[in-house]
């Protein structure tokens, strides 16, 4: 059941450009990344796109579709009217390379910044005890494939530049989250997350959940649970008298401040 | 920049340079970067998006945490008969002993396993494995593994080349010894050189030269054809694993990988009229530790000591055919492949707990859900056991500085690949490459030379393209090609469709020579297929080649004309290819296989 798909595609450099018009065949069951690639194929050889497993596991293709950001191979052309003209444009809040590959180094820089997995010693036989429950936390933020679609759509740096060196983004926050609800892990990252990482910029508007292509709870989940352990960090008066009469929350004990 | 401006070119100096940047290039890169080697990664794609990502099932280790009686001469005996005793017995060994510490240290770096009750890391059962042994986290074990070498590759500081092919090796004129790489950077189509004593190949497979697989964009078997050009022999290379369980339908996603897990985990396969048929395709070999009733097979999930396999967990190359045979016998399902169920055997909340990801890409892809019913699949091109011949403890190649892990290397896997000892093969072959590596660099007195004369030709070769007026475009060519290998270089082979691929091949490599490419050099994909698919011609050419001179059926090689193993002749001896002296095309030559020491016969007995 084929028919033709009236695609409008953005191409273009660093430079400029501008959306360009195509008619594409399509068939049944395709997704966007299809359509595109026959466009490749046939009619545009050197059109940009940036993927690798078209399965949505690596978190590449990632571009914004009729204006929402999304995995072109994991958007199906079903959920589009046949007559409906499909627009897909790179991701705005990264700098175009070419068509729909943009530069997303900013995302690789902040790793760079970011903490890392300190455990303790091994038990005594070699192996590593952690119960099921405990690291479940940790696996749902481990889901996140990297396609910075939260990065993209994160409205501080969305439309505000100035904001990025100070700012690490909701994929990063979901690595502190990750990092300091680690059962064996030693080291007491808050004041990093607050401070470097500019956790206290994100006034949780959960626009970040709602295009994680994994389903990962980012803000509910990670971004305001690590806000919660700042704050009892910082400020909790309660927790203050906890510490002092002995009844305190037990989940940073034995870590070290990095 | 057009394709003839200059552009200038970045050149760049170290001890080690790992090309592919999925778990063995990772961890070989850790390992080098760890003894003091001055290391760089440069991967075709984005960090983190190599295909190992696509893993699902698990690392096989015999950690023995689910069940203590395992250790790894199970694991080396299970391996080698997977491979229907063609593997390199010393890659098996080494890969059995040192995967479960490959393991533990990925815990160390921050992965998050599943756990036991006992809070150990989870094993899971899969085809092949005697025992339930393969660490994972869910359906994505892949993502695990890549994301905590990343992570660790970062922490490190260890420099990263993203978004850079390499198209040529380097040698010294006078020592033939490598010395260096060179490529271009795919954003801008600048020209990179690499000068240093080793080069690590860690580049994955070859599923691209083939229509239906599971495999991405990436895998075009650079590392193959990158040393067979530098003088280096490939083996195994008539063997090529067609995963059993591919998605069929819809179209667009015909061929993705459905894990092995969901038969692991109890799914079972059916055929139209509703039979469960594995019991009929139980291969003489394996009978003797195969149920041979439902009842037996689903009592062994539970009760291993007592009850012998389900005919579900055979190694991947007899369900693959088992699979083949029943829709060749119009029992297939509606979108021509057999049906793969296990929404009738387990709860909803189990499915979604054990196989997230399955169900999320049948909910997403497919409008199944498959909690509530079954899964159409058929076989997909997955995985070579073919590759590099490497040295099993350093897995250096015959040419001296060049190296190989993981996929692109051959050997550790024999004809056919165990599910899970592709993981454990990245992590144990990537450590010792890069530490040997790393110790070879550090022993010279003087660095090999990298010749400019050799560097203007490397670019010559990748402009060519830009060249050429009114030829062909590379798509086409590339589409042909993929058809006809699937076609006539499939799961099922013949010695007239072989000849007839070859024919085909050389074709195809005419019509290569004018490929034709529109545009610049600055990120265009038509220019970099162009490039590829010298690549994936060279090899397709070894596979068939090897797959017509191979006069048996074993493993992932199924000859229509030649169903049977062939022990006194065929199964003591490998094929080789290398480039003939023209550099057009492959020589085909025998080896005899390693002779396994005696201590380690006995567990064949």
């Amino acid at each position: 059941m084929g028919y033709t798909l009236k695609m409008r595609v953005w191409r273009g450099d660093q430079e400029g450009g501008d959306l360009a018009d195509y008619d594409v065949e399509v068939s049944e069951g395709e997704v966007v990344l299809d359509a595109l690639h026959r466009l490749q194929a046939t009619q545009a050889g050197d059109l940009a796109i940036r993927w690798n497993c078209k399965a949505g596991k690596c978190g590449s293709c990632s571009a914004e579709i009729n204006g929402r950001p999304r995995l072109m191979c994991m958007t199906r052309l079903s959920d589009f009217e046949p007559t409906e003209t499909i627009t897909v444009t790179p991701m705005r809040t990264f700098p175009v390379i070419r068509d729909l590959v943009t530069d997303v180094s900013f995302n690789y820089e902040k790793a760079k910044e970011l903490p890392y997995a300190e455990l303790g010693p091994r038990d005594a036989d070699g192996k590593r005890r952690m119960a099921q429950i405990d690291v479940e936390r940790g696996q749902e933020f481990r889901k996140c494939i990297e396609c910075f679609l939260c990065q993209n759509t994160c409205h501080v740096v969305r439309d505000h530049e100035d904001n990025k060196p100070a700012f690490a983004g909701p994929r990063f926050f979901l690595r502190y989250a990750e990092l300091d609800m680690h059962p064996l892990d030693t080291h007491d990252r808050r004041a990093l997350a607050q401070g470097a990482a500019g956790l206290g910029m994100c006034n949780i508007t959960k626009c970040c959940t709602e295009v994680c292509p994994e389903g990962i709870k980012i803000t509910d989940n990670a971004i305001i649970p690590m806000k919660e352990r700042v704050v009892d960090r910082k400020y909790d008066p309660l927790v203050w008298l906890g510490n002092k009469i002995g009844i305190r929350n037990k989940d940073n004990d034995g870590r070290t401040e990095v | 920049m057009s394709g003839s401006a200059e552009g200038g070119m970045e050149r760049h100096e170290y001890d080690v340079v790992v090309v592919g940047a999925g778990g063995a290039g990772l961890r070989a890169a850790i390992a080098a970067y760890e003894a003091g080697a001055r290391t760089a990664v440069v991967c075709k794609s984005l960090l983190g998006k190599a295909h190992t990502v696509m893993a699902e099932g698990g690392i096989a280790a015999a950690m023995g945490n689910r069940w203590p009686e395992d250790n790894w001469e199970v694991h080396f005996r299970d391996t080698m008969r997977g491979g229907k005793m063609l593997n390199n017995w010393r890659m098996a060994q080494l890969h059995a002993q040192e995967a479960p510490e490959r393991v533990q240290e990925l815990e160390d770096w921050g992965a998050l396993f599943d756990r036991t009750e006992d809070g150990l890391i989870s094993q899971r059962d899969f085809g092949g494995h005697k025992y339930a042994r393969l660490a994972h986290v869910g359906d994505r074990t892949g993502l695990e593994m890549i994301r905590t070498l990343q992570q660790r590759t970062v922490q490190l500081g260890i420099d990263v080349f993203m978004e850079c092919t390499v198209t040529d090796l380097m040698k010294d004129g006078g020592s033939g010894a490598i010395s260096g790489a060179f490529g271009y950077w795919r954003e801008s189509g600048r020209f990179v050189l690499f000068e240093a004593p080793t080069v690590i190949l860690a580049t994955g497979g070859i599923g691209k030269s083939f229509k239906v697989t599971s495999n991405s964009w990436e895998y075009t078997g650079d590392g193959h054809a990158l040393a067979m050009r530098a003088g280096a022999a490939l083996i195994n290379m008539e063997f090529v694993q067609f995963h059993p369980t591919g998605m069929v339908w819809p179209p667009s996603v015909k061929g993705l990988l459905v894990t092995e897990s969901v038969r692991g985990d109890g799914g079972i396969l059916r055929n139209s009229e509703g039979k469960r048929f594995m019991f009929d395709y139980i291969p003489e070999f394996f009978r003797a530790e195969t149920a041979d009733t439902e009842e037996e097979a689903d009592r062994w999930y539970d009760d291993k000591k007592n009850n012998r396999r389900p005919p579900e967990l055979l190694p991947r190359d007899e369900v693959a055919r088992a699979i083949n045979s029943e829709i060749k016998a119009g029992r297939g399902s509606p979108h021509g492949g057999i049906f793969l169920d296990i929404a009738s055997r387990r709860t909803p909340e189990f499915i979604r707990k054990r196989l997230p990801s399955m169900y999320h890409q049948f909910k997403e892809l497919a409008d199944v859900d498959i909690t509530a019913e079954p899964m159409e699949i058929g076989p997909t091109c997955h995985y070579v056991m073919g590759g590099v011949e490497v040295d099993p403890d350093t897995q250096e190649s015959a040419v001296t500085g060049l190296y190989a892990v993981g996929e692109c290397s051959g050997g550790m896997h024999g004809s056919n690949r165990l599910g899970g000892n592709s993981l454990g093969d990245l992590l144990v072959f990537g450590k010792r490459a890069g530490e040997h590596a790393a110790s070879y660099a550090a022993s010279l007195a003087a660095r090999p030379g990298v010749s400019e004369s050799d560097v203007s030709a490397a670019k010559d070769s990748a402009l060519a393209p830009f060249e050429v007026e009114g030829g062909e475009n590379p798509y086409t060519i590339q589409q042909d090609l993929q058809q006809s290998m699937n076609d006539l270089v499939g799961i099922i082979r013949t010695a007239a469709e072989l000849e007839e691929s070859l024919r085909e091949i050389e074709v195809f490599k005419e019509r290569a020579k004018h490929m034709v490419v529109e545009g610049h050099r600055q990120y265009n994909p038509g220019w970099h297929l162009s490039i590829d698919l010298r690549n994936m011609l060279v090899v397709s050419e070894s596979i068939a080649k090897a797959a017509l001179a191979r006069q048996e059926s074993r493993g992932g090689h199924t000859r229509d004309d030649f169903p049977k193993t062939d022990a006194e002749v065929w199964g003591k001896k490998n094929l080789v290819v290398t480039l003939n002296d023209a550099g057009t095309g492959v020589d085909l030559s025998e080896k005899p296989l390693p002779v396994m020491p005696d201590e380690l016969k006995k567990y064949f007995d």
